[in-house]
């Protein structure tokens, strides 16, 4: 899809993006820390709320409206708070309360390991065959370019289990599962980060599980079931949201030569092309973690997340100008086509992804 | 004069937070509490600020009352403040201006620096009702118990902040017989901070010097003002150059161990020397620094969150273990540093490549 650009092409494109980067960057302020400090504030406030309305989880209305809450409370934890902490795009403040280094967030997997499985491996190797774990998360084959084996034919129920329990493949993500399998993992590391992963389990559970059911009282079992649904509930939205980030359509995945000396402008370019953003409202990019702005948030993963929606229309822009794809949707569109690649290579073949009508190169 | 510290006692109550903490995994409890006060906090403690005074052109008392961690200070003492400015969190280090009081609540005075935008902010934007990070206070530069019978004190500008904790301390009631001398330098009596409450303080002779028409004073004026200054025990605070003149006034006279200074600012060579690659271990943060920048400044710049305090090379809460490379030490230009040193960040800029655990 890239066969057109220059060299010159990649190094004008880097330059523009660069000075995106740097205009939004020298830009943040009060406003910004403001706005990360209120959507902690709400939160955490819904979280009361919703944990509180399950002390009284025996009465349906109360159960649903509590389980409700503590599911948004909680996608809103990990996706707009807790992913975003995490990626450093809060670090500017300075405040060791939000911070990458320290962040723990509500979630089975350790903040340790996904940092490392996420922000290094993912979205420096975004969409490369063998490099980047989220193609497929090691289980699933989602383009032709993989090869394919008989294991992939149930993979609609992998995909379907993965989503409901999305929250466990995270945290096994960094195991890297497929050198454990070729047994090139170092055993004692893998060890190590199987015991951190336990601990991690250990207190959550013990929190929606235990602790919260116990509370309250005799409503031990309706609890434990509403804290059970918002988590299904979260990882099912969690899962949703980020197969639609780099699966639909026609986003490009790359073979592992591409690495080879790739510049700057090469590097915005996989990032453009592997990742496909979904339409929608303020409040539905706010329940995505502005994740719904893949692409911009795969240009610049530090970027403080409230600020991918004014960036997205020149992005889109300078899409425009390079003739590069800009890949966008509704969010059913963006699920269906993710849902169709899972069924369709389940089975054997398929043709690798259209190429797009591309200028001819100029130079 | 250390009010009791209020630690939280063994027992139920701890046990009590233990088991909250199950609850609220992978935060603390007090991440929760802090929506409805945030001044509970105990890994975060902060104050809000209740007042803000005007003191002085340029100069301003903030009224703070501090969270539930705060263990008091004595008369004298810095307190380091951390203030949120265009989101961005800075600290600085303040005298305090109060005695320890009844009510729990602490002054910080702050004079606007030409230079200091910190400084700039807490004297003319910020407002009653604003939180501020808030360390515990610190600092050698305080009365003894029991409290010497003659003192004398020698100040300038800002200086006298920390020395007026110390006279409204020694004028209330418990510490009454006080025989205070105060020998205060500022370029006009309009500048005199504090200026009409020193003037009317019973029990402390003033010596104002306004040196826009007096020119500055020397030491050797000394014992015109107070005949008796040798054998008073002598706590000075101002520029560093009067500072040094006055401890080689002290030295002189065979007497330097009744005299006790505090420095509020270090000067920094900035400027020269290479600089180079500075590589934060731990943060992971890796940053071009000039030779005239601290290594501290140069890592916030970058990202990285690092230890801090006084900023200025004395309290030792920035420091790191060097891994590799030479340091500049910004207040002398020596370039020192081998493996395993432990450096202050605040005062060491990089001479060359620099690897810190940090």
């Amino acid at each position: 899809m890239t066969d057109h650009l220059t060299t010159a092409d990649y190094d004008t494109i880097a330059a523009e993006l660069d000075a995106l980067q740097e205009e939004i960057m020298s830009g943040l302020g009060a406003r910004d820390a403001d706005y990360i400090h209120r959507v902690i504030r709400w939160q955490r406030g819904l979280e009361i709320t919703g944990r509180a309305l399950l002390m009284a989880s025996s009465l349906p209305p109360a159960w649903v409206a509590g389980t409700a809450t503590l599911a948004v409370a909680k996608i809103l934890e990990n996706m707009e708070i807790g992913h975003n902490v995490m990626h450093g795009q809060w670090d500017w403040m300075r405040d060791p309360k939000i911070h990458s280094t320290t962040w723990e967030w509500d979630n089975v997997s350790p903040a340790e390991q996904w940092k490392h499985s996420h922000n290094f491996v993912h979205h420096t190797f975004t969409n490369v065959l063998g490099k980047d774990n989220d193609v497929g998360y090691g289980i699933l084959r989602v383009a032709p370019e993989q090869e394919w084996s008989p294991a992939h034919l149930p993979q609609p129920i992998y995909n379907l289990l993965l989503a409901m329990f999305f929250e466990y493949g995270v945290a096994l993500h960094d195991l890297e599962l497929d050198k454990i399998r070729a047994g090139t993992a170092d055993v004692e590391v893998t060890k190590a980060k199987l015991r951190q992963i336990g601990r991690k389990i250990a207190r959550q559970w013990g929190k929606d599980y235990l602790a919260f059911p116990l509370l309250s009282g005799p409503q031990f079992v309706a609890t434990l079931a509403a804290n059970f649904t918002a988590n299904i509930v979260r990882n099912v939205w969690a899962h949703m949201i980020i197969f639609c980030g780099h699966f639909p359509g026609d986003v490009e995945v790359f073979e592992e030569e591409r690495l080879d000396g790739e510049t700057k402008g090469e590097w915005y370019v996989r990032q453009l092309c592997g990742s496909a953003n979904i339409a929608g409202s303020p409040l539905f990019h706010l329940m995505t973690g502005n994740l719904s702005h893949q692409i911009e948030h795969h240009l610049f993963p530090d970027m403080p997340s409230n600020r991918y929606g004014q960036i997205a229309p020149r992005v889109r822009e300078l899409c425009d100008k390079y003739d590069l794809p800009y890949h966008t949707g509704s969010l059913s569109k963006q699920v269906t086509s993710t849902w169709k690649k899972i069924v369709r290579y389940a089975l054997p073949g398929g043709k690798p992804a259209l190429k797009a009508p591309g200028r001819q190169p100029s130079a | 004069m250390i009010s009791a510290p209020r630690r939280p006692g063994p027992g139920p109550g701890r046990r009590i937070v233990a088991a909250a903490r199950l609850l609220t995994t992978p935060l603390l409890p007090e991440d929760y509490l802090g929506l409805v006060n945030p001044l509970w906090s105990a890994t975060d403690p902060r104050g809000r600020v209740e007042a803000v005074r005007h003191e002085a052109p340029g100069a301003a008392t903030l009224v703070i009352r501090p969270g539930r961690t705060w263990r008091g200070h004595r008369p004298g003492q810095w307190v380091r403040v951390g203030v949120d400015i265009g989101g961005v969190r800075h600290w600085r280090t303040f005298s305090l201006s109060s005695p320890p009081r009844p009510d729990g609540r602490i002054t910080i005075t702050v004079k606007a620096a030409r230079d200091g935008f910190v400084s700039a902010h807490l004297v003319n934007v910020i407002r009653p009702g604003t939180f501020v990070r808030l360390a515990l206070a610190d600092g050698e530069f305080v009365l003894p118990a029991p409290v010497p019978a003659k003192l004398l004190f020698v100040t300038a500008g800002s200086g006298i902040t920390p020395v007026m904790s110390m006279l409204r301390h020694l004028t209330t009631a418990s510490a009454a017989q006080a025989d205070a001398v105060v020998v205060h330098s500022d370029r006009t009596a309009g500048d005199v901070i504090f200026g009409a409450e020193l003037r009317r303080m019973p029990g402390v002779r003033l010596h104002e010097r306004h040196t826009a028409v007096e020119g500055r004073f020397k030491p050797s004026d000394l014992p015109d003002i107070c005949p008796d200054w040798a054998e008073r025990d002598a706590w000075a605070c101002g520029p560093g150059a009067m500072l040094d003149d006055l401890t080689a006034f002290w030295r002189a006279e065979g007497a330097e161990e009744r005299l006790r200074v505090e420095r509020f600012r270090t000067v920094l060579r900035t400027g020269d020397g290479e600089g180079g690659r500075v590589t934060f271990t731990r943060s992971g943060v890796a940053v071009d620094a000039d030779g005239g920048t601290p290594l501290l400044v140069a890592g916030e710049g970058a990202g990285a969150l690092l230890p801090s305090g006084c900023r200025m090379g004395i309290c030792y809460g920035c420091v790191g273990r060097l891994c590799s490379g030479k340091v500049r030490d910004l207040r002398t230009g020596r370039v020192h540093g081998e493996e395993g040193e432990i450096v202050q960040t605040c005062v060491s800029a990089a001479a060359g490549p620099v690897e810190i655990d940090l």
